[in-house]
């Protein structure tokens, strides 16, 4: 079937190499843990345990509260110092399961091989829940939620997206060069929830060698293989649901609505992980890049402070300028190394003090570069000035919602526009009025 | 450390950039117009310049503004104005041209982004209503050629010839020679400072595009269209010349390629542009053959510059968008 070209874009710099050759290496646990009751898009999840209980890698945590809520798991062996509120990537101190290392022991169980072969959907649905599996990909929505769509929206194609289209990350890259029959194990499991007609995996092109492995793993499977253009944000949900079967998710709506899934590599894998060993999301692959003496990619246990990390991959190379969780173009800046790896923390990019970009702010000069690269067909420009002048239903009505917080237009124009953030602080306005 | 929103790297180029850009993509008409009219064409050129960049900086002092003189827009502004009156020009026509350009059509509005008009054109426009005897009286031959394009011509350029002597057998006869056109093309006739070389302007446009500090539609929209309308005109005797004298002649290519494309003054979605290049070309093309003038092309971008608001709710649709 044809590619087709989603509208929009930038061609960003990658920045891969500096972490694509290295493998993926496990980082030992640090003194304490932080694992936040919240890491998913959704209701945070209730805590089962006690000051002073004894946890093991692998023990619950905490309970889901409601239907789009997972539970956590505890990383690693030892005490449970308290529920105390703590960094959180989002920005904000919330509540997190403070760990006290100790040993290494693994909860019963955990590591031996099961059959799955005879497991019900319900059954497979629920086990993925309670393993607290979400989107790796950043997003972190409840994989669960995603795997049970209403019966009026049947899904035929499932996309797994391979895309990595961030600049400088490269965990999905090493997962699909380490693990690839892992990948298309958890791809298997995915299908047989959804029997779907089509099965895509889909990389950007920038990854030869990942797209050979994959293609020749799936032979006889009948998954296809799909090699996309490189152009940020091919990654992106709705972008890479156009490219692959082109359909347009409609705008405000989810990719069910047009019969598709997508789910990142990295969950394929802890999909088939739940379910073949048992094993509860406590651990992901975490890039480490950027001013960094050993850039890499390291199985990092969830809760992990940065710092830590840092550490491991050599330390920062100079005076630190920004902490980014996530890829330059959609992650947070951090106000401290002590913020903790969460599941949806795809990699940390260090940039030095004289990497930051730091430019005079003009106004705008009607360039219209903006309007060219927005992949959701937007006018940032417009949105900008209606959002600044307070014009709030106006903005919305330009499309303000559906604004997909990319950063193509922040990233291309001239006048440095902080334009994505108006967009955040616009949508956030806009909620608040409707919530009135 | 820093905090701030994502993204957190940017394209490498920034306001500065493109206005110097559009400066040094200005550079080959600039040494053209010396070539054919002199040095006096450079010095016209400077006053303006100079005024253009210190009126900016002095309205800046004073309102107590961010100065921003010298981002490279001032001096746009300035090489652009000169490059639209004639080399016999007295000195301070610039220097009034530029002041007004400034002044009332950049700061009055705003100042950089906030602007309706080229300024530029606002500027000429100005000049134009005030003193138009030396705008279209006193023209100078280029240094190897005739003011007309056509030897033995030399009372008029070749657009007044068309307004002026269309009648003249002489010149219907020799009005699409491949002399005429060619001495347009290389800008060997006489007008205004820097209008005249249609090769060189579109040298430096191609750099323009290139590096996309200008958007190629609006130009190929205005140039073109000027180019079919004049050939409907032509085939229905409507005016003696061709369609490439039209495009050729008069300050079409610095209009539609350096002027029309302002990124300030015009439109911002894809669709917007088109209709922007279009309908400018069209009306340039009405005023010369109906209307009093014989250019249209000024007056046909500053017309068009106030339809930019409307042709901007042009927006493109979103992706999924539903239709209502
Ligand atoms: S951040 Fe929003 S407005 Fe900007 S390019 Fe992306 S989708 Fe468009
Ligand atoms: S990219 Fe920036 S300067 Fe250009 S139109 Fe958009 S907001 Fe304006």
């Amino acid at each position: 079937m044809k590619l087709l070209k989603f509208k929009g874009g930038v061609h960003p710099h990658d920045h891969k190499e500096l972490s694509k050759s290295s493998q993926i290496m496990p980082v030992p646990a640090p003194e304490f843990v932080y694992v936040p009751l919240s890491q998913h898009t959704g209701a945070p999840s209730k805590p089962i345990v006690e000051k002073k209980a004894q946890v093991k890698k692998g023990t619950r945590l905490s309970e889901p509260v409601g239907f789009v809520s997972v539970p956590v798991h505890s990383p690693v062996s030892g005490t449970v110092m308290g529920i105390v509120p703590y960094y959180h990537p989002l920005g904000k101190k919330m509540d997190a399961i403070k760990i006290k290392v100790e040993g290494d022991e693994i909860e019963d169980g955990i590591g031996e091989e099961r059959d799955y072969s005879n497991m019900k959907k319900e059954e497979m649905i629920e086990a993925i829940k309670m393993a607290g599996i979400v989107g790796l990909g950043g997003a972190a929505f409840p994989t669960h939620v995603k795997l049970s769509p209403p019966p009026d929206k049947p899904i035929d194609t499932v996309i797994i997206n391979g895309a990595e289209c961030e600049p400088y990350l490269t965990s999905d890259y090493r997962l699909m060069l380490e693990r690839p029959d892992d990948i298309i194990k958890g791809t298997e499991i995915i299908r047989r929830i959804l029997n779907p007609k089509r099965v895509v995996i889909g990389i950007e092109d920038n990854k030869p060698d990942a797209i050979q492995i994959l293609r020749e793993k799936v032979d006889g499977t009948g998954i296809e293989v799909v090699s996309l253009p490189a152009r940020y944000p091919q990654g992106s949900e709705k972008q890479l649901i156009y490219a692959i079967t082109g359909r347009k998710v409609p705008a405000g709506g989810l990719p069910f609505d047009v019969g598709c899934y997508v789910q990142n590599v990295g969950t394929a894998i802890a999909i088939y992980e739940a379910l073949r060993f048992g094993k509860p999301l406590y651990e992901r692959v975490v890039t480490i890049t950027g001013g960094v003496n050993k850039p890499g990619n390291f199985l990092v246990p969830i809760g992990t402070p940065a710092s830590h990390v840092i550490e491991q991959a050599g330390g920062v190379k100079g005076e630190v300028g920004k902490i980014i969780f996530g890829g330059p173009m959609m992650g947070l800046a951090q106000i401290t190394d002590a913020v903790p790896v969460i599941k949806g923390t795809s990699g940390i990019l260090i940039q030095l003090k004289n990497e930051v970009h730091i430019e005079d702010v003009y106004p705008c000069i009607r360039c219209s570069s903006c309007v060219d690269v927005c992949p959701m067909g937007l006018m940032p420009n417009m949105m900008e000035m209606l959002i600044n002048a307070g014009k709030y239903e106006m903005a919305e009505k330009m499309g303000l919602m559906f604004c997909i917080e990319c950063g193509c237009c922040s990233y291309v124009c001239p006048s440095k526009r902080p334009l994505v953030h108006t967009f955040k602080m616009g949508k956030r306005e806009v909620l608040k009025r409707r919530k009135k | 450390m820093y905090i701030s929103s994502s993204p957190h790297i940017r394209k490498d180029w920034n306001v500065k950039k493109i206005m110097y850009g559009v400066v040094i993509a200005l550079m080959p008409a600039f040494i053209g117009s010396i070539y054919f009219f002199g040095w006096r064409a450079a010095y016209l050129t400077f006053l303006s310049v100079v005024t253009a960049v210190l009126t900016e900086y002095l309205f800046q002092k004073i309102t107590k503004r961010k100065i921003t003189a010298f981002d490279g827009s001032a001096i746009i502004t300035g090489i652009l104005l000169a490059f639209n009156i004639p080399v016999k020009s007295p000195w301070w026509l610039p220097v009034v041209g530029s002041f007004f350009a400034i002044l009332v059509a950049k700061q009055f509005f705003g100042g950089l982004g906030y602007n309706i008009f080229n300024p530029a054109l606002a500027g000429r426009a100005f000049v134009m209503a005030s003193w138009p005897q030396i705008m279209t009286g006193r023209w100078s031959a280029p240094l190897h050629g005739s003011i007309s394009g056509i030897d033995g011509i030399t009372s008029a350029t070749p657009l007044n010839l068309l307004k002026l002597h269309a009648t003249d057998p002489a010149v219907l006869s020799r009005i699409n020679s491949p002399e005429m056109l060619k001495n347009l093309f290389i800008g060997n006739v006489g007008g205004c400072i820097g209008e005249t070389s249609a090769l060189l302007l579109l040298i430096g446009a191609i750099f323009l595009f290139v590096m996309r500090y200008a958007d190629w539609r609006i130009s190929v929209g205005y140039i073109g269209t000027v180019f079919v309308v004049a050939w409907i005109f032509y085939l229905t005797g409507l005016t003696p010349a061709g369609p490439l004298f039209h495009i050729l002649s008069g300050g079409v290519f610095l209009g539609g390629l350096f002027m029309a494309t302002d990124m300030v003054t015009s439109p911002v979605t894809p669709a917007g542009r088109w209709i922007f290049g279009i309908a400018g070309g069209l009306i340039c093309m009405l005023i010369r053959v109906w209307g009093g003038y014989p250019e249209g092309v000024s007056y046909s971008i500053l017309f068009m510059n106030m339809f930019v608001p409307l042709l901007d709710r042009v927006r493109p649709k979103y992706l999924g968008e539903v239709k209502k």
